[in-house]
């Protein structure tokens, strides 16, 4: 028997449907992110109960082999460099600093949001007023325990308004997966600014690169103004 | 005495294989990645990160070193056939029995152009979203949404497919199909009642 006459017959439809799924596809790169964040803003409400994603949308990323833990007991926060007083505080003296709140989104460079995060932590102006920096110090160098992560601010982008030391997540202490016990949250730059298991914090005459700006990420990482995007 | 007819070639059923283990180890490291809580218990993210990355490429590489090595006159037969879909196959989808079909039906052939686009699709939006960590001429914001969108829509077929394949009493036979290549003639006559077996 010959293959003309086992050939099947009908319409050639499988191939529109490959088609147009890899063309569909493709197309949502330009439009995926705006529908799918309109579908989780108009199922807001709902979201709060009924979580759409895992873990309300978190991912988890860490640049070593595994994430730090800490001990509560010998745990410090140390403020150090160009400072008058360098500071090294434990859990209970960042608690007894005023406790700032608020609710703010959070945005991944690769693509990913998570809407209304309630943070509870303190302001950096607070650690710095008890630390005095220098008329010359003009950034600030934060340190994780993830070796060899860390990454700069200048001082004026660290006393915007909603830039805190989190060391509460949606009123729980911060959880290890999140940076415990502390973290820096900026929400108008991308997650990679947003140091997790934060345990220094210097005082620098200027920015250097971090981590990520190493590896060719922005300085600045303003959302949706930066790292290729908005431009 | 049973008789058996041979539905599925040597080449189809190393590609089938191929294509499952591919997959299944893409999903389970994806899903380290994906997953905060396996995240956190697995830890080593840049390891996992790149047994992910180097299995996408070995998977599809695989399926095209098995195409083009083994019988690859049969492989395009078949994909004719799953490229065309008669009046039978709409009456089939519309869920109207019985309605006789050829040696896939027309859920079959869709699963497999479904799967075949996706595929496509998981190897561009991988090599982004690698390329992209690495160079921003490479990053769109959408490519995360589109690639965690792929894995729930596969993870959606494989378990309808699982079902039918292993669960489902009167169509599990068919996993005898793919895996020893021959199928109860009984079976195929009412499964695949437009099917000649050769």
């Amino acid at each position: 028997m010959s293959d003309s006459t086992i050939e099947p017959s009908g319409v050639k439809v499988g191939r529109g449907v490959f088609l147009a799924t890899v063309a569909g596809g493709l197309a949502s790169l330009y439009w995926g992110r705006s529908v799918w964040s309109g579908i989780s803003s108009a199922l807001g409400p709902v979201e709060s109960h009924i979580p759409l994603l895992p873990n309300g949308g978190w991912r988890i990323y860490a640049v070593s082999g595994s994430l730090p833990g800490f001990d509560p007991a010998t745990w410090r926060l140390d403020v150090a460099g160009s400072v008058d007083k360098p500071l090294s505080l434990d859990l209970g003296a960042l608690r007894a600093l005023p406790k700032a709140e608020q609710v703010s989104t959070f945005h991944c460079v690769t693509g990913w949001t998570v809407r209304n995060v309630t943070w509870g932590g303190v302001r950096i102006a607070d650690i710095l007023a008890a630390a005095k920096p220098h008329a010359s110090a003009h950034a600030l160098r934060f340190v994780s325990a993830e070796n060899p992560y860390d990454d700069y601010l200048t001082l004026e982008q660290a006393s915007l308004g909603d830039v805190m030391l989190a060391y509460e997540m949606n009123g729980k202490p911060l959880s290890r997966a999140h940076g415990a016990p502390l973290r820096l949250v900026i929400p108008d730059m991308y997650g990679y600014k947003n140091v997790k298991w934060l345990n220094r914090i210097e005082l620098v005459p200027r920015e250097a690169t971090g981590y990520w700006e190493n590896l060719g990420y922005d300085q600045d990482a303003w959302v949706g103004r930066s790292n290729g995007y908005g431009s | 005495m049973t008789r058996y007819v041979r539905r599925f070639s040597r080449t189809e059923r190393v590609l089938h294989w191929a294509n499952a283990i591919g997959f299944l180890l893409l999903l389970a490291t994806g899903l380290i990645l994906y997953l905060p809580s396996l995240s956190v218990d697995v830890g080593r993210r840049p390891l996992i990160q790149s047994l992910h990355f180097w299995s996408g490429i070995g998977w599809v590489a695989v399926l095209v070193l098995i195409v083009l090595g083994g019988d690859r006159r049969g492989i395009l037969r078949t994909a004719r056939e799953v490229d065309r879909f008669d009046r039978d196959d709409a009456r089939w989808l519309l869920g109207r029995r019985p309605t006789p079909q050829d040696r896939f039906n027309a859920g079959q052939k869709l699963n497999t152009v479904l799967t075949a686009a996706f595929t496509l699709l998981f190897l561009v939006s991988g090599l982004l979203l690698w390329f992209g960590e690495r160079d921003t001429r490479f990053r769109f914001a959408s490519t995360v949404v589109l690639h965690d969108g792929l894995m729930y829509a596969a993870l959606v077929l494989l378990v309808g497919h699982l079902y039918l394949a292993v669960i489902h009493p009167t169509t599990r036979h068919a996993l005898r199909g793919i895996t020893l290549g021959t199928v109860r003639e009984d079976w195929a006559a009412r499964h695949h009642g437009k099917w000649k077996p050769q």
